[in-house]
C-alpha cells in the first residue's frame, strides 16, 4: 500500500514500515525550544537525571518571545537558558537573532524529510520544506533532549487540494485564511495536511511557510509541502542544500482521510474576526471599520517579501495620523536584507516603528501591547481575546497587503483599492 | 475524585487558560494560578475550589504548546478536565503531568453539578442529574503514562517510552 508524506517519514525515522495510527518511537534530527517553554524544558531535563543532551549540535535554543528582556525575572529566565547552552553546547540565538522558526530554517539545517520537533506550536512552518515538523509540550522537549527520541502516533492524513488561477489582488495569506474557516478550528486535529494542488505549486517559498504556518489552527500536526525546484533553491540560498538529503513524495494509492478542493479563482481576500482563527469576513465587508494598530511580522508573515509587500503600498505615503504602524522583520537576516534594498528606510519614512526581530507584539508580553476598546491588524496567526495582551483589544488576522493599506488610511481597507 | 463542575465553551484555548502575560515571568504554576481562565471569564478562577472539575466543549486547549497549561489547571487544584475533544498538544501535555482528561459527552452537565469520577471503573456520576456518564479510555501509550502520573516518573522507572 502507498504512504502519505507522514508515513513516510515515520517509517524511515522509526526504522519500521508504519502507516496512520500506529505508534512508534521516532529519532528526531532537530530539536528547538525557545525562552517561553525551553527554561521548563531544562528543569524537567534536570529532573529526569539529565546532564549531557543526546547531540548538542541537533538542540538550538531561541531567546525570542520577551526579546529584548522587558525586566529582571525575564532576564534571569534568559540566564537559565544562556547558561545551560554554554554548559551543554547547545546552539544559541540570543535577543534580536529573529523568530525561532525562521532561524530553524534558515540557520539550522532543516532539511527535506527531516522529523523536527520544538517546544512552539508553530513549529508546523518547516512542512513547506518538506519536513514533518510539530510542536511539543515542555515534558516531551526534555525527553527528547535526554534520549533523541520521541513517541508518536503516527498521524492520519488531509489532501488540501488548492487549485484555480488566483483573482488580481488575492495573498496566500488569504487562501490559509479560507481554508482555516473551511476546515474549522479542530477540523485536522490529530491529523497532517499535505498541501497539494496548482496553486500550491506555483507558491513562492515564503507563501508556503504562511501556508504551513497556519496549519496548527486547524488543529492540524504538520502542514506539509512536496518538494520541488523551489524548495531546493530556497535550500541552497541558506546554505543548507549542500550534501545529500532526500525529498520525500507521497505515492499515488497513499491512503488519505479525506480530500478538500479549494478554487482560489473564487476566493478574494478575508480577515480572521476577533476572537478565531476561523471566523473569517470578506475584507469589502470591514471596509472602513476604524483601527488604531497595525502589525507585520511573526512567523507567519514576517518575511522579506512580506515588507517588500508592504513597502510597495506605503512607499511615498504615510500611515494614517494616529495609528501605530508596528514592524517586526522575522530574523536578522530578514532585517538586513530589507536595509539593504530600502524596505526599512521606506517604511519608517511612512511611519513605521521597526521592533527587534521576535515575536514583537504577537503573543502579548512586549513591543507593542494595544490599548483598551483598541482595534488591532495584525499579520499574525492568533486572534484569541487578550492574545496580544489586552483582553479589551479586538484582532483581525489579514495578509500583509491588507494590513499595509489599513495602515495607511486607519481603518481596515481592502488592499485591491491600492495594488 | 468528587467535584463541582464549572462549564466552558468550545475552542476554549491555552490562551485562555493562562494568558502570555502571566507566564512570561515565570515558570511557577502556583505563581500563575490567580489567573487561570482570566480572559475567559475573570471570576472563574476565583470560584473554582481544590477538587473542582472543569468541564469544556469540543477542542479544549488549542493553540499555544504551553505547558503552563494543564500546569496551571493543575495548581488551581482542578481535579479533571471533562471534553468531547482535546487538542493534540494540550492533550500530550497534561497526560505528561498526570492531569485526568476525559473525553466524554458534556453536554447533559450544566454548571454546578455536582460530578464524582471513577476513573478506575471508567464512569462519570452527575450526582446533581443522577446520570452516569462513560468517557472515553486513553490510548494505550498515554495510560501506561498516566498510570506513573506523568512522563517523568514513567522515564524514571521504565528508562524507554511506552510503546
Amino acid at each position: 500500500m502507498g504512504k502519505t508524506i507522514s508515513e513516510k517519514i515515520f517509517s524511515n525515522r522509526s526504522g519500521r514500515d508504519v502507516y496512520a495510527n500506529d505508534i512508534v518511537v521516532a529519532d528526531i534530527d532537530r530539536l528547538m525550544a525557545h525562552d517561553g517553554n525551553g527554561p521548563l524544558a531544562i528543569k524537567i531535563f534536570r529532573d529526569l537525571g539529565g546532564a549531557r543532551v543526546f547531540d548538542p549540535a541537533r538542540m538550538v535554543f531561541v531567546l525570542d518571545h520577551y526579546a529584548p528582556s522587558p525586566n529582571e525575572r525575564v532576564s534571569r529566565i534568559h540566564d537559565i537558558i544562556r547558561n545551560f547552552a554554554d554548559e551543554t553546547g547547545c546552539r544559541l540565538h540570543d535577543v534580536g537573532d529573529g523568530i525561532c522558526h525562521q532561524l530553524m530554517m534558515e540557520k539550522h539545517g532543516v532539511r527535506p524529510g527531516d522529523l523536527v520537533v520544538g517546544s512552539d506550536s508553530h513549529t508546523c512552518t518547516y512542512g513547506a520544506l518538506n519536513v514533518f515538523s510539530t510542536g511539543v509540550g515542555s515534558t516531551d522537549t526534555a525527553a527528547a533532549m535526554l534520549t533523541g527520541k520521541m513517541w508518536f502516533k503516527v498521524p492520519e492524513t488531509i489532501a488540501v487540494n488548492v487549485v484555480g488561477l488566483p483573482p488580481q489582488g488575492l495573498a496566500a495569506k488569504d487562501v490559509i485564511l479560507n481554508i482555516v474557516s473551511l476546515i474549522g478550528a479542530d477540523g485536522a486535529a490529530y491529523q497532517a495536511i499535505e498541501f497539494k494542488g496548482e496553486y500550491a505549486s506555483a507558491m513562492s517559498m515564503d507563501d508556503r511557510f504562511t501556508f504551513s504556518n497556519l496549519a496548527v489552527e486547524m488543529g492540524a500536526k504538520a502542514g506539509i509541502f512536496e518538494y520541488d525546484d523551489k524548495t531546493g533553491a530556497w535550500l541552497d540560498d541558506v546554505g543548507s542544500g549542500k550534501g545529500d538529503y532526500a525529498p520525500v513524495h507521497s505515492d499515488r494509492d497513499a491512503l488519505y482521510s479525506r480530500s478538500v478542493a479549494v478554487d482560489v479563482s473564487a476566493l478574494a481576500p478575508v480577515v480572521a474576526m476577533p476572537h478565531a482563527v476561523d471566523t473569517i469576513a470578506p475584507v469589502s465587508d470591514l471596509d472602513g471599520l476604524p483601527i488604531q494598530q497595525a502589525f507585520l511580522g511573526t512567523c507567519t508573515n514576517g518575511r522579506l517579501s512580506d515588507l517588500e509587500t508592504a513597502r510597495g503600498i506605503l512607499k511615498g505615503k504615510k500611515v494614517a495620523p494616529g495609528l501605530r504602524f508596528i514592524v517586526g522583520p522575522a530574523s536578522r537576516d530578514v532585517y538586513i536584507e530589507a536595509l539593504k534594498n530600502g524596505i526599512i528606510t521606506d517604511l519608517v519614512e511612512a511611519g513605521a516603528v521597526i521592533v527587534p526581530p521576535g515575536c514583537a507584539c504577537c503573543v502579548g508580553v512586549a513591543n507593542g501591547i494595544p490599548g483598551d476598546g483598541d482595534a488591532v491588524i495584525s499579520t499574525a496567526n492568533r486572534n484569541f481575546r487578550g492574545r496580544m495582551g489586552n483582553a479589551k483589544a479586538s484582532i483581525y488576522l489579514a495578509s500583509p497587503a491588507t494590513v499595509a493599506a489599513s495602515a495607511l488610511f486607519g481603518k481596515i481597507t481592502d488592499p485591491r483599492k491600492v495594488l | 475524585m468528587k467535584g463541582t463542575a464549572h462549564k466552558i465553551g468550545d475552542d476554549i484555548n491555552t490562551d485562555y487558560i493562562i494568558a502570555g502575560k502571566h507566564k512570561r515571568d515565570t515558570f511557577d504554576a502556583a505563581l500563575m494560578a490567580p489567573h487561570l481562565f482570566e480572559d475567559l471569564d475573570p471570576g472563574l478562577a476565583s470560584r473554582i475550589k481544590p477538587g473542582d472539575i472543569i468541564v469544556a466543549g469540543k477542542n479544549f486547549g488549542c493553540g499555544s504548546s504551553r505547558e503552563a497549561a494543564p500546569m496551571v489547571i493543575q495548581a488551581a487544584g482542578v481535579s479533571a478536565v471533562l471534553a468531547p475533544s482535546f487538542a493534540r498538544i494540550f492533550f500530550r501535555n497534561a497526560i505528561n503531568i498526570g492531569l485526568p482528561l476525559l473525553q466524554c459527552d458534556t453536554s447533559a452537565i450544566d454548571d454546578g453539578d455536582l460530578l464524582e469520577i471513577d476513573i478506575a471503573g471508567g464512569v462519570i456520576r452527575d450526582k446533581t442529574h443522577k446520570k452516569d456518564i462513560s468517557f472515553k479510555k486513553l490510548p494505550e501509550a498515554m495510560s501506561a503514562i498516566f498510570r506513573e502520573g506523568g512522563l517523568v516518573p514513567y522515564l524514571k522507572k521504565h528508562k524507554q517510552f511506552p510503546v
